[in-house]
C-alpha cells in the first residue's frame, strides 16, 4: 500500500526515506520525483534508511473509530490506540505513527525515547497489511 | 502596502444542522450581505465563490452556482478552493479584481452543508493523496492532530486541561450572545471536564463540531463606496495567503511527517507565525494596534497557540493571557467574540468569510451584546490543509 516506506524484520526494521545527492535533504515519506528544497537545483534522490530511534515530540490517541479509508472491523468494539509523533535523532524529522498495541497515552511522555518496529495495520482473508509502530525503547532494555 | 478595499456589506445564514443544500445557505447569506450594503445584485460586477463539493457531482462550482441561484446577470465569476482557507482566498481574489480595476463591486460567498462526525477524505484508493494516506495508514483524524498540539503545549509550556477548558468557557459565553451561532448555551469548566475524551488530552467540548452555514461579503473600491454614499466604510487592509517556508518542521495537518531540520539549524519561524507576520507587514499594523481578533479555534488548545502566533503575547504565554482575562470581552484584546468555531462549528468554505463578517460588525459598532467598545482594528487568522495560510486585517 505504501511501497518502499519501510524494510526489514526484527532489529533490522527501518523506515525508508530518500536523500538528495545535491543538498543532502532527507524526505519521508520518500520523494522520488523532485527535491523539495527551494534553494536546491535538484539532485538525485537516493533511498536511505532512517534512524531507528527518536524522542516523542507529542502523542495522543483515537478514542473513537476513525472513518474509512482506515480499516477496522465494525463488528468488534472499538479499542483506542495511541498515536506518537517522533523526532528522529539524526535527521530531526518528526514522523507520526501508531504505538505498538498495549502502549497507551498514559504510558507516554514528551521526550521519551522510542524505536521503530514492524507492526500489523490490519488483516483480511487474503492479506496482512504491515506498517511501522513506535515502541518505547525501555520496553526492550 | 496595498490600497484599501471597502466592506460594504456582510451577511450570514445562521449556522447549525439544517439539512439543506449549501446553495440555500449561500444565497441567504448573499442576499443578506447585499441588503446590508444597499447594493442590487445586478450592480455586482463579479462574484467569487469559496468552493465545496456538490453532492453527487464531482465539481467545485460555487461561484457560478450562487450566481445562477441569484439570477444570471452576466457577472464575472471565480471559484476557489483552499480547504479551510477558501474564504480568505475568495476575499483575496475579490480584492485583487477591485484593485486591478476589473470590477467595482464584488460579492464573496462561502457556504457548506457538512457531514456529521469526523471529516474524511473522498472515497476510493488514492495513495497519492496525503489526506487519504493519513487516514488509511494511521487512522489520524483531525482531532488526533489537535490532541498532538495540545499535549505538546502541556509538555513545553505547562498548559493545563483547565486552561483549555477555560477557552471553551470563554467562547461559549460569547457565542451565547450571537444569534448566528449554532451553540448558544454557556458551558462550565466542569461540563468540559465531564465530556468524553476524543483524542487525549482533548475532550468533546474542546473540539469544534462540523456544521452547516453560510457567510458573504460585498466588497467594493473606495471610490464606489464614496459614490454610494458610504464615507467611512470598514476597509480591508491586508489579506495574507502565504505558504510555509522550507523546512517546515512543525507537524501539520494532513502530513505524516515534517521536513527534516538541517543540522545545526535553530528553530525557524513557524508557518502560523508567518501567516500573521505577512498580514501585519502588508497592513503596516502591529499586534499592539489590534482591538479584536477572530482566530481558528479548531480546538481550545489551538486558540492559545494562535495568541502566540499573532504575537498577542510571547511564546508560551498564551494560557497566561487567557487567565488574565485579556482575551475575554472587556479584556485588552478580545479573541473570538463571535463565539468562534467553538460556537459555530466548521462550515469549511464559509468560516474565513464569517470571521471577516464578525470583524466588520465589530468595527462598525453593530455587534450588539458582544460589542468590543471602540473597536477600530481587527485581524482574522485561519489555516487550510496543504499549506494554505489565511489572515485578514480590517480597519475603520
Ligand atoms: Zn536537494
Amino acid at each position: 500500500m505504501v511501497a518502499g516506506w519501510f524494510t526489514g524484520h526484527g532489529d533490522d526494521f527501518r523506515l525508508l526515506g530518500t536523500r538528495c545527492s545535491a543538498c543532502a535533504a532527507v524526505f519521508f515519506p520518500r520523494e522520488d520525483a523532485h527535491c523539495r528544497n527551494p534553494g536546491c537545483s535538484g539532485g538525485e534522490l537516493l533511498e536511505v534508511p532512517l534512524s531507528r530511534r527518536g524522542r516523542v515530540w507529542s502523542y495522543t490517541d483515537s478514542r473513537y473509530r476513525p472513518p474509512s479509508p482506515y480499516v477496522s472491523d465494525p463488528e468488534l468494539p472499538w479499542e483506542s490506540y495511541a498515536l506518537i509523533a517522533v523526532e528522529l535523532e539524526y535527521e530531526r524529522i518528526v514522523v507520526l505513527g501508531q504505538a505498538v498495541p498495549g502502549v497507551n497515552a498514559t504510558d507516554l511522555a514528551v521526550g521519551t525515547e522510542v524505536e521503530v518496529v514492524p507492526g500489523v495495520l490490519c488483516e483480511d482473508a487474503e492479506t496482512i497489511w504491515t506498517t511501522w509502530h513506535w515502541r518505547p525503547a525501555e520496553v526492550t532494555r | 502596502m496595498t490600497a484599501d478595499v471597502a466592506v460594504l456589506g456582510a451577511g450570514m445564514h445562521p449556522w447549525g444542522k439544517w439539512g439543506r443544500s449549501f446553495v440555500e445557505y449561500g444565497v441567504a447569506a448573499a442576499r443578506s450581505a447585499l441588503a446590508d450594503a444597499g447594493v442590487d445584485w445586478r450592480q455586482v460586477g463579479s462574484i467569487v465563490g469559496a468552493d465545496t463539493v456538490r453532492g453527487g457531482y464531482p465539481g467545485y462550482v460555487a461561484g457560478a452556482t450562487f450566481a445562477k441561484a441569484l439570477g444570471w446577470q452576466g457577472a464575472r465569476v471565480t471559484s476557489v478552493y483552499a480547504a479551510c482557507a477558501s474564504g480568505a482566498q475568495a476575499v483575496q481574489s475579490a480584492r485583487a479584481q477591485i484593485l486591478a480595476g476589473l470590477a467595482d463591486v464584488v460579492l464573496v460567498v462561502g457556504a457548506d452543508a457538512a457531514p456529521k462526525g469526523f471529516f474524511r477524505p473522498a472515497g476510493g484508493g488514492r495513495p497519492d493523496d496525503p489526506d487519504w494516506l493519513r487516514f488509511r495508514v494511521l487512522g489520524a483524524t483531525n482531532p488526533t492532530y489537535f490532541g498532538l498540539y495540545a499535549r505538546r503545549r502541556m509538555a513545553v509550556h505547562g498548559d493545563t486541561l483547565e486552561d483549555f477548558a477555560q477557552v471553551k468557557v470563554k467562547n461559549a459565553a460569547m457565542g451565547a450572545l450571537n444569534p448566528n451561532a449554532r451553540y448558544r448555551k454557556r458551558v462550565s469548566a466542569r461540563e468540559v471536564a465531564a465530556a468524553p475524551v476524543v483524542a487525549d488530552p482533548l475532550r468533546l467540548l474542546d473540539i469544534c463540531a462540523t456544521s452547516d452555514g453560510g457567510a458573504a461579503l460585498v466588497l467594493s473600491s473606495m471610490e464606489f463606496a464614496r459614490r454610494h454614499g458610504v464615507d467611512r466604510p470598514v476597509r480591508i487592509r491586508a489579506v495574507s495567503t502565504v505558504t510555509p517556508r522550507y523546512p517546515n518542521t512543525v507537524l501539520d495537518l494532513p502530513d505524516i511527517a515534517t521536513d527534516a531540520a538541517p543540522a545545526g539549524a535553530s528553530t525557524t519561524e513557524t508557518f502560523r507565525v508567518s501567516i500573521a507576520r505577512a498580514a501585519y507587514e502588508e497592513a503596516g499594523i502591529g499586534p499592539e494596534d489590534l482591538s479584536v481578533a477572530e482566530v481558528y479555534d479548531l480546538s481550545t488548545a489551538l486558540e492559545l497557540q494562535w495568541y502566540e502566533d499573532l504575537a498577542l503575547c510571547g511564546t508560551g504565554e498564551g494560557a497566561k493571557l487567557l487567565r488574565d482575562g485579556a482575551t475575554a470581552l472587556g479584556g485588552h484584546i478580545p479573541v473570538n467574540v463571535s463565539g468562534g468555531l467553538a460556537s459555530f462549528g466548521e462550515a469549511v468554505p464559509a468560516q474565513a468569510i464569517a470571521q471577516v463578517c464578525e470583524i466588520t460588525w465589530q468595527l462598525r459598532g453593530e455587534a450588539g451584546d458582544r460589542q468590543v467598545s471602540g473597536a477600530s482594528v481587527g485581524i482574522t487568522a485561519n489555516q487550510g490543509l496543504f499549506g494554505h495560510g489565511s489572515a485578514v486585517i480590517a480597519v475603520r
